[in-house]
């Protein structure tokens, strides 16, 4: 039997009104029946245009040139649209992101399914609800028939994905395509999503997985292709990729992964910015407490989201606090913030009362406690520019004169140059607006920043850069960070303590060492466990 | 397709009966601020004597205190009568009545075709694969949106009636005379509503779940139809609410354009000559019509996207 994937040299470039831009160039591929294969590479190196083109939905202006491009036996390069149509969910299933989004939200998640039962009339219409019920369960999601009739907001975020994978093997392919099947996912999720994967590959799937976060992949994947700028740099079987990365940009990926193992040490080949310590404020205080937070509660009728939280921040200091969505994190973050109300409990900021106080009182402390969030697109008005997002934070008292020169120097402190200043939040990468965002954060000079999930949405690589960003302006402002994060590879990187939450309530607190090398809670235990390592050991 | 819990039904039919009241008090309070005597209307060109006025007075219940006529106006609007014209000297309900039904239907058809046509206009240029038609289309639909119906009706008119004489060119007596008038109302309606409806379906387009369909094997007019059309649906449903709301507003200019009977001959005259019970009536009927058209298209809405339906 042959590779159910045979591509050689393939080739892909789109038609812009900017010119030709090549995104795949010159790339081989095989995937043989039951075998598993990842494509690891950053956002714009090609590996979704490369999965894409598998099932011929690169697009409208893709051009297509391959010496070989063969799926199940069959050469698809003279495939018209009617030929594809029997391909894709046929032959190949495609799994996407999040399936909040990748799942039609008008619909339920049981007429998702039947579609793809209906257009390759796989059974007959009196057996399609049924099989529907049948393909949720094959996919574990507990009460399948109920769950048909529901719509994808109405499900959790792994019962979604799990859906999602059930519409992609409704049609019986042989191949499943994942582009970032769990990239929106919690740990302990994403953990459940690779395994039910790995299952079903088990049972004679063969998969093609997508990713930018080689951890993720390494789990479940027989062989890996790093790519970069559409071309494949390194490949081969996982564990010795692993072991013994060949190529320079696999060890800089492999590098950029953090974990406790990486406390201390810069994730990025980059240089950072220079390290620029700004003059001593004179209020800075040397081990005092920033932020002390006593018994947080808060309910939504009467469902209580946070249960008697409490927390201390020292200056400087950086508090980690981890949990799965739904854990109250971030209702933490708001209430710490000042923009939402306990039930009960108190939060005092620099030694003054900060709940239960009128806006008017927190006003002059508020330019000392930043926020920067996960999608600074939305925190940027889209219609300013770079200049005038920063310039907004800029101590009033700065003349008008002297403000283009201060944007211009915090700029160069998060490793960007004056000539985004023109530039408009939409026309910047992912990497580019969080470093905007925490640009515009340091310029008030705050004790306190709170960043909640900052480099979630970012690739591996760039993620590095900016955790290294954090780092290096925390050593040299002396600016106490609360560190909300799912990923507890990033907190054990950056935090000094760590605050562990579960259904509202602190299940478990301490130095990130302690935490994470001795949990005592089962619940730590489990995300823990969860979390995809890198077997690495023996690389120099 | 779950059912809109009866709650958030309840809820909007609730908001729309409160729309009412305020439109028909503001309109009342607007009459009474009015400049004029009601007596002399009343009256008009007949014999004017202290006697008459008297009765007059006495006869429609003018010397009641104004907090009490309106009470009592609304007390009969209630029960769905409208009063007597003063100038007719019928009930309003028998004037409104009889002129209601050609505006309607003159509505309701140049709705249902502005609608067909901005659907078919949307789902036929939608997309890149036709980018030539798609900038002819949205030429035409700017200039129809930015040109006053009565315009199109005239330009129309002249061409089809006079020139070629197809279609009658005044009259409202059968099916062909109704032709012109409901292109006419239409072609604006579809114009603005195809421009919606395109930008949605585009939005929709470029969604992670519409790759996700096509994944499936779905043929390109499925993936418009089932998926990429629902979700342009929604703002367009809120638009095509208010969208016929002006219809009838639209309608009393066509009406005079094209000589057809209807409310836009009633409204003017009972305006013109400060027949109050009428104008009323004809301002809580135009509310009326507001509200029921845009509390169903919020149940639509509802039908549509079962995101909306969270409480």
């Amino acid at each position: 039997m042959g590779d159910l994937v045979s591509v050689e040299d393939l080739h892909v470039t789109f038609d812009t009104p900017t010119g030709e831009v090549a995104a795949v160039r010159g790339i081989d591929l095989t995937v043989a029946a039951g075998e598993c294969v990842a494509i690891v590479g950053e956002s714009g190196s090609g590996k979704s245009v490369t999965a894409r083109t598998l099932v011929g939905l690169a697009g409208r202006d893709a051009r297509i040139r391959a010496a070989r491009l063969e799926l199940a036996g069959t050469d698809v390069r003279a495939h018209r649209p009617r030929d594809w149509r029997q391909v894709r969910g046929r032959v190949a299933g495609l799994v996407l992101q999040d399936a909040l989004v990748s799942l039609d939200p008008l619909r339920t998640v049981g007429a998702e399914i039947a579609e793809v039962l209906a257009t390759h009339e796989i059974v007959r219409r009196s057996e399609r609800a049924g099989r529907v019920g049948h393909l949720l369960d094959l996919v574990h999601v507990p009460e399948p028939q109920r769950r048909a009739r529901q719509h994808p907001h109405q499900l959790s975020g792994g019962l979604r994905q799990r859906a999602l994978i059930a519409s992609a093997l409704a049609g019986e392919p042989a191949l499943l395509i994942a582009d970032e099947p769990t990239t929106a996912l919690d740990v302990t999720v994403q953990a459940q999503i690779l395994a039910l994967l790995a299952e079903r590959r088990a049972a004679g799937l063969s998969l093609l997985l997508i990713s930018h976060d080689l951890a993720v992949v390494a789990q479940i994947a027989d062989r890996v292709l790093v790519m970069r700028d559409g071309r494949v740099v390194e490949q081969g079987p996982t564990e010795r990729l692993l072991r013994a990365p060949e190529h320079p940009y696999t060890r800089q990926l492999l590098d950029a992964v953090p974990s406790a193992s990486s406390r201390g040490r810069r994730l990025s080949a980059t240089t950072g910015p220079a390290r620029t310590a700004l003059p001593a404020r004179p209020e800075v205080r040397r081990g005092d407490t920033v932020l002390t937070a006593t018994g947080l509660t808060k309910r939504y009728g009467d469902h209580t989201v946070v249960r008697d939280v409490g927390f201390t921040i020292g200056r400087g200091e950086t508090l980690g606090l981890v949990g799965e969505s739904g854990s109250g994190k971030s209702t933490v973050a708001r209430i710490v913030a000042g923009l939402l109300e306990p039930d009960e409990g108190t939060v005092a900021f620099e030694r003054t009362p900060w709940t239960s106080v009128a806006e008017r009182t927190r006003r002059p402390l508020r330019r000392q406690l930043q926020v920067i969030s996960q999608d600074p697109l939305g925190s940027f008005d889209p219609r300013w520019n770079v200049q005038r997002v920063i310039a907004e934070n800029l101590d009033p008292d700065i003349s008008r004169a002297d403000r283009t020169d201060h944007v211009v120097e915090l700029l160069h402190r998060v490793g960007l140059d004056r000539n985004l200043l023109g530039r408009h939040p939409r026309a910047l990468s992912g990497g580019q607006r969080q470093r905007v965002a925490i640009a515009r954060a340091i310029a008030t000079r705050p004790s306190l920043i709170i960043c909640d999930e900052p480099v979630s949405a970012l690739d591996v690589s760039v993620q590095a850069q900016v955790l290294d960003l954090l780092a290096d302006l925390r050593a040299a402002d002396g600016t106490a960070l609360l560190f909300i994060s799912h990923d507890l590879g990033v907190v054990h990187h950056l935090a000094d303590r760590v605050l562990v939450m579960a259904d509202g309530a602190v299940v478990e607190q301490g130095p990130v060492g302690d935490v994470f090398t001795y949990p005592r809670h089962d619940y730590t235990r489990s995300l823990l466990a969860a979390l995809p390592a890198l077997v690495t050991t023996g690389r120099p | 397709m779950g059912r809109p819990p009866l709650r958030s039904v309840l809820r909007r039919v609730a908001a729309g009966v409160v729309v009412l009241w305020v439109a028909a008090t503001t309109a009342y309070l607007a009459l009474l601020a009015a400049p004029g005597d009601t007596v002399d209307t009343l009256i008009g060109d007949g014999v004017d004597t202290p006697q008459i006025r008297a009765d007059i007075i006495a006869e429609w219940g003018l010397d009641r205190p104004a907090v009490v006529q309106y009470l009592d106006y609304l007390w009969r609007l209630v029960h769905g009568d409208l009063g007597r014209s003063y100038l007719l000297q019928r009930p309003v309900a028998e004037v409104i009545g009889e002129q209601l039904a050609p505006t309607l239907i003159l509505s309701v058809a140049a709705a249902t075709l502005g609608v067909l046509l901005a659907l078919i206009i949307a789902v036929v240029t939608a997309g890149d694969r036709r980018p030539w038609l798609r900038r002819l289309s949205s030429g035409t639909e700017l200039l129809l949106v930015s040109t006053p119906s009565f315009l199109i009706g005239l330009v129309l008119l002249s061409v089809l009636s006079f020139r070629f004489g197809l279609f009658p060119v005044a009259g409202g007596a059968d099916l062909r005379a109704l032709v012109l008038p409901t292109i006419t109302l239409a072609l604006p309606i579809a114009g603005l509503l195809a421009q919606v409806l395109r930008d949605g379906v585009d939005r929709a387009l470029d969604e992670p779940f519409v790759l996700t369909a096509r994944s499936r094997g779905l043929t390109e007019r499925v993936v418009l139809a089932r998926h990429a059309l629902r979700h342009a649906l929604l703002p367009a449903v809120t638009l095509a609410g208010w969208l016929f709301g002006t219809l009838l507003g639209g309608a009393v200019i066509i009406e005079q354009v094209f000589g057809r009977p209807g409310l836009g001959q009633v409204t003017l005259n009972a305006v013109t000559s400060k027949d109050m019970p009428v104008v009323l009536a004809v301002v809580t009927l135009s509310a009326a019509v507001y509200v029921v058209v845009n509390t169903a298209a919020d149940l639509v809405s509802l039908v549509i996207d079962p995101r909306l339906r969270r409480s």
